[in-house]
């Protein structure tokens, strides 16, 4: 460290002072901040930012690949076999379902449609891997593969097998960043799925709860009540299941009751989500969303 | 002769650069995620040190935009406090080339402390305030990896040239 190569003399007299320059480089890392920060002036600049960067990820990504690809090569066949069949059988049922659910959903878009509230089923969906990445240890955001490229959105609604898992926040050409649903910044309108009671799911910051806050002491809620996402606010889609509330503290001295979720999604288990495009254009209902939510409307979309 | 110095080191920088970037947001198990070292900043310092002509302010500020883009802070905030950092590594780096291990050390560990200051306050600022304590334990194990990370570099930059 102490060698003192050719490099090492000050810099007096070379170009502006030490100072200057810093003050100029500090004056363009705020107006950067401050352009960022402020309804995102620089989201196409990002966007291309994240192009130059993708070798980073895709380094971190390589041991990973290689293993899978290795971990498939040597799959023996047995195995894969009863995979197949096993796989087999679970499409078998959920075809069944679906007919049913087929069904269902005609009859349920005929009676929407005499109640003019057609809202929306997702019409188009993509199968999206989330990078194995570290973002932050103290947020839950993920990265996955899908960008602009595929028409991902920002505020675009992400879901998992079996619940909703989180919303599209930045946008890259190739990548895009999530924020989860149980991340201490997100919040979700729910409807309890039995009766219909609107309210808010907000991240904890624990994977395995949500925190319903707006409810009050005597609201209609059971242990294990299904949350569905209520459609208000125009990011999720009405309809598709939350989490299913796991603690009710009814203090009759507060207003409010301590009431918890635990999400249904394998918020931290899953590889492979599914990035969906809600049919309808949220614009032609927003009256109702107004109405139902003042008061709330905060908190309703995340940030 | 100058040249050709500058060359190797360039390609060192560069490297790197990539290996602080990969060690940013390589996967970790969550009980040492905490604990990651800021190592971008690590290797920038020491670039700053030592070849403080061509690892200049620029130089520090376009490391920490990158590390904004990937890991997706809002940009400019890993900018400003790299940026940060090597000024204060500018200002010192005469003195602090002939101070001993130790002692370069613990003043790497008030600039990584000024740095993390720094995000955390345009965390908070931006009302993305991540509150617990673990989040200043990069300063921690940051300053007990300078010695290592010195001489790792100092040998790499030795067999380069």
């Amino acid at each position: 460290m102490a060698t003192l190569s050719s490099d090492s003399r000050p810099i007096i007299g070379r170009g502006p002072s030490l100072g200057l320059r810093f003050f100029v480089l500090a004056i363009l890392c705020i107006a950067l901040m401050v352009l960022d920060h402020r309804q995102g002036h620089l989201e196409r600049v990002r966007e291309w930012l994240s192009v130059a960067t993708y070798p980073v990820t895709w380094i971190v990504e390589a041991p990973f690949r290689a293993w899978d690809w290795l971990a498939a090569g040597v799959a023996d066949r047995t195995r894969l076999r009863e995979r197949n069949a096993q796989l087999e059988a679970e499409l078998r049922i959920a075809n069944l379902r679906l007919q049913r659910f087929a069904a269902l959903e005609e009859e349920n878009r005929r009676l929407r449609a005499i109640r003019e509230a057609s809202n929306g089923v997702a019409e188009r969906t993509l199968v999206a891997a989330i990078l194995r990445i570290d973002l932050d240890p103290f947020r839950h955001r993920v990265r996955i593969d899908k960008g602009v490229v595929d028409g991902v959105y920002k505020g675009q609604p992400l879901l998992d097998a079996r619940g909703v898992f989180g919303q599209i926040d930045t946008v890259g050409r190739h990548t895009a960043e999530a924020i989860l649903i149980s991340d201490a910044e997100h919040a979700i309108p729910v409807q309890v799925n039995r009766n219909g009671l609107r309210t808010i799911a907000v991240g904890t910051g624990d994977l395995t709860r949500l925190s319903l806050p707006f409810l009050t002491v005597d609201a209609d809620l059971r242990q294990g009540d299904l949350l569905v996402s209520s459609g208000m606010g125009g990011v999720f889609p009405r309809g598709y299941p939350v989490g299913t509330v796991s603690k009710i503290d009814r203090n009759s001295s507060a207003a409010f009751a301590v009431v918890e979720a635990a999400p249904l999604a394998a918020l931290d288990r899953d590889r492979e989500v599914l990035l969906i495009w809600p049919e309808q254009t949220f614009q032609e209902e927003s009256p109702v969303v107004a109405e139902g939510t003042t008061g709330e409307a905060p908190a309703e979309a995340s940030e | 002769m100058r040249r050709a110095e500058n060359r190797t080191n360039w390609w060192l920088i560069l490297a790197s650069v990539v290996a602080g970037l990969v060690l940013a947001i390589m996967p970790l198990p969550d009980v040492v995620d905490p604990f990651r070292p800021d190592w971008l900043l690590l290797f920038v310092i020491y670039w700053s040190l030592r070849t403080p002509r061509s690892a200049g302010l620029a130089f520090a500020t376009v490391c920490g935009l990158a590390l904004d883009v990937v890991k997706g802070t809002i940009l400019g905030q890993y900018a400003l406090g790299f940026l940060f950092a090597g000024f204060v590594t500018h200002r010192l780096q005469l003195r602090m080339r002939i101070f001993p291990i130790w002692h370069q050390a613990f003043t790497v560990l008030m600039m990584l402390g000024l740095f993390q200051f720094l995000t955390f306050w345009i965390d908070g600022i931006t009302g993305n305030a991540v509150t617990t304590w673990r989040r200043w334990l990069p300063i921690l194990t940051g300053a007990l990896l300078w010695p290592a990370v010195v001489a790792v570099m100092d040998g790499l930059s030795r067999t380069r040239r």
